[in-house]
């Protein structure tokens, strides 16, 4: 029972963790048709950017600094690499987008001098509570309120506000929406921010439970969101949320068996039986290529 | 007819350049043999830099070609290059290294169940030990190449149904999957994989070095060996992409629908193209094994893939030649001529900034970005080398005013 417990519990914090990362990489996919690869590359470089500021300031002043930081990255990101693409065949873009995440973890190298960066104890989200006889951390606790939280916001902001209508007009149809005069390089911009300030904040909640980040820390996490968004359907956030549920029970299941090995392995079939089955996701809508 | 016997010419010169290249390789390779070691450079000493970014790029040039004829001639984009080297590494490892030297290998499993080696095999009625030993990696190449293209197959026959960037993924998916495959600790696999652990042992490009009785070198093939091989491959593919298939795989490439209603079988072309390159690939992971003399499933990850990618991107996608020219350049900047930007540097009392361990590579990703941002078209474009040379040709002929005799053929 209180092993049950203990990985349910677990699986559902890394997939709420995991929920942040997706949502990011089904924005922009629903809106830019570009899988962003170096998403997972700037969550990394948020982790790094904490442990730099709380060296120097206290945490509650550094996470929303980190949280600003990240911001400006993705927005950064945007403009420098996937700007001069937009009218360029989608795979360019796509190889600019590898070309950014090697560049981030080169520079996240060099930075770090190539040591792994200890990851400094947030007190409060550091702590443990006992929780059904076993210990947890509050991180673990909290990260499924703080996920619902965002994601109610996230939906809202969609759903009733004037930029999420553009976003969504744009995620219909690109050029008739910037025929109808939305600005669509602002649209893409707050699309990109939202995505790294969400990635932001699950990569407080996900490196809290490692003692070390290295350069490459971000690209399974990553990878894995992906797939998350890929199973719920990809430009479809309630899809990605789900599904981003789905794999982080599957990944912490597996991890309490003898298969630890595959997890990863089972997330990446889950991802070809999906994209064979049914490519479209769980919430997806269906894309007609025109000829 | 002019347009054909161009043609003839330009491969025929083109084929004189790679044997002329080749020679030199050979000649800068061996000259410390000829020449006393005292009068040499430092740079061609057989320790230098040099050799090993020439035995490197050879290597990543047949993986690039390999990776371009999916990527640029067929159109299909695939990520899952690292795997497919994988695959061939360790077929090449696990029936290339001696079973002397299996035990100490697999001493975590108590040795190896595949206790026979192909040099092993050969040697048993050949008697010859050179020759087993080449016959050996030889036939294990293609045994690698054929189970690599095997694995292209299974996983083709689900994944190649899907389009541009969900069958990226889905073969990325599969390069990661065959990593955690090779990194299983179950008693029964590791028996052959050796679980997480590396396999070492096997023939290495130094194996290669013809020897005297004495145990003396007397000719270099160490750098050589790589470049014979590539060069082999290369040219199969050269073939393939010029055949009736590989027209069919760059109509595919330009209209799918164009070209399924001109009665090309699309299933069927993509899966030969993707078998194909998986072939090479496995081949060219062989090559990996033996340019790193130990194989271990860690570094065959998506990041080896992207680095490939970048090659072709660099190079020009959908050029053969474009290919191998980048492999070289990349691997001479990342290992080599970048390498004074990762030494802290005084100048005249004044220490340059920046420079320190890493730095080589920001600088190199951000030239990468540059290409990728603003010289899209990469090194060739699409076009071979003869052809960029033919047009270099005609400008400077042109300038000098002597056109003529070029215009009226």
């Amino acid at each position: 029972m209180e092993f049950i417990a203990s990985i349910l519990m677990s699986g559902i914090s890394l997939g709420g963790q995991y929920a942040l990362i997706a949502i990011g990489y089904t924005m922009v996919y629903g809106i830019l048709r570009l899988i962003n690869f170096a998403h997972g590359d700037v969550f990394m470089v948020a982790g790094m950017v904490l442990i730099y500021m709380v060296a120097s300031v206290p945490w509650y002043i550094s996470i929303p600094l980190a949280i600003i930081a990240t911001i400006l990255l993705g927005f950064v990101i945007e403009r420098a690499a996937y700007l001069p693409l937009r009218s360029a065949p989608r795979m360019s873009v796509m190889i600019s987008a590898i070309g950014v995440s090697y560049l981030l973890q080169n520079l996240m190298t060099y930075i770090t001098a190539g040591q792994p960066m200890y990851y400094p104890d947030i007190p409060f989200l550091s702590d443990t509570v006992p929780v059904f006889g076993t210990e947890t951390q509050w991180a673990k606790l909290i990260t499924p309120v703080i996920v619902i939280v965002l994601i109610v916001a996230l939906t809202q902001l969609i759903n009733h506000t004037k930029i999420g209508m553009a976003m969504r007009a744009v995620s219909k149809d690109f050029e008739t929406s910037r025929l109808m005069g939305i600005k669509i390089n602002k649209v893409i911009s707050v699309t990109f921010i939202i995505g790294s300030a969400l990635a932001a904040v699950g990569s407080v909640l996900y490196f809290t439970n490692f003692s070390v980040i290295v350069p490459t820390s971000g690209a399974l996490p990553g990878l894995r969101a992906f797939v998350a968004a890929v199973f719920g359907g990809i430009g479809s956030v309630p899809g990605a949320v789900v599904g981003a549920f789905v794999i982080g029970i599957c990944e912490s299941i597996i991890r309490g068996t003898s298969f630890a090995t595959f997890s990863d392995a089972f997330t990446f079939a889950l991802l070809i039986i999906i994209l064979v089955v049914k490519p479209t996701g769980l919430f997806g809508e269906k894309i007609t290529d025109k000829v | 007819m002019v347009n054909q016997k161009k043609n003839i010419k330009g491969t025929l010169i083109s084929i004189l350049c790679i044997l002329v290249f080749m020679a030199a390789v050979a000649v800068l390779e061996n000259l410390n043999l000829w020449v006393p070691a005292s009068s040499l450079p430092k740079w061609l000493k057989p320790t230098s830099m040099l050799f090993t970014v020439l035995k490197k790029g050879a290597v990543y040039s047949l993986i690039a070609v390999s990776l371009n004829l999916l990527n640029g001639f067929t159109g299909l984009f695939s990520l899952g290059h690292a795997g497919f080297m994988l695959l061939g590494a360790y077929t090449y490892a696990i029936l290339c290294t001696p079973s002397s030297v299996k035990d100490t290998v697999y001493y975590k499993y108590n040795g190896s169940s595949v206790n026979f080696s192909m040099q092993e095999f050969y040697q048993s009625f050949l008697g010859n030990e050179t020759l087993s030993m080449i016959l050996g990696v030889v036939t294990t190449m293609i045994l690698a190449g054929l189970v690599a293209a095997l694995f292209a197959f299974l996983i083709g026959l689900p994944v190649l149904r899907l389009k541009s960037d969900y069958l990226a993924i889905a073969t990325l998916g599969f390069a990661e999957i065959v990593r955690a495959l090779f990194q299983w600790e179950a008693p029964f696999w590791g028996r052959i994989t050796n679980g997480a652990n590396m396999i070492k042992g096997f023939p290495k490009f130094s194996d290669f070095n013809i020897e005297n009785a004495d145990g003396k070198v007397v000719f270099y093939m160490s750098t050589l060996f790589p470049f014979i091989v590539a060069a082999v491959c290369i040219a199969v593919m050269v073939l393939i992409i010029k055949s009736t298939y590989g027209r069919a795989f760059r109509a595919i490439r330009d209209d799918e629908i164009a070209a399924e209603a001109m009665g090309i079988n699309l299933a069927k072309h993509k899966m030969m193209s993707f078998c194909t390159s998986a072939f090479f690939a496995g081949i060219g992971g062989v090559l990996y094994a033996m340019y790193s003399t130990t194989v271990q499933a860690k570094p065959f990850t998506s990041a080896l893939t992207y680095e490939l990618l970048l090659i072709v991107v660099i190079g020009g996608i959908g050029s053969v030649s474009g290919s191998c020219i980048s492999s070289f350049l990349f691997v001479a900047c990342s290992e080599w001529w970048l390498r004074f930007l990762d030494k802290e540097t005084v100048i005249g009392g004044f220490k340059v900034p920046l420079l320190r361990d890493g730095f080589r590579m920001v600088v190199f990703s951000v030239v990468i970005m540059i290409i990728v941002l603003f010289f899209r078209k990469g090194i060739m474009g699409d076009k071979e080398l003869p052809e960029v040379a033919g047009k270099i040709k005609n400008r400077i002929f042109r300038n000098g005013k002597k056109s003529k005799g070029e215009a009226e053929k």
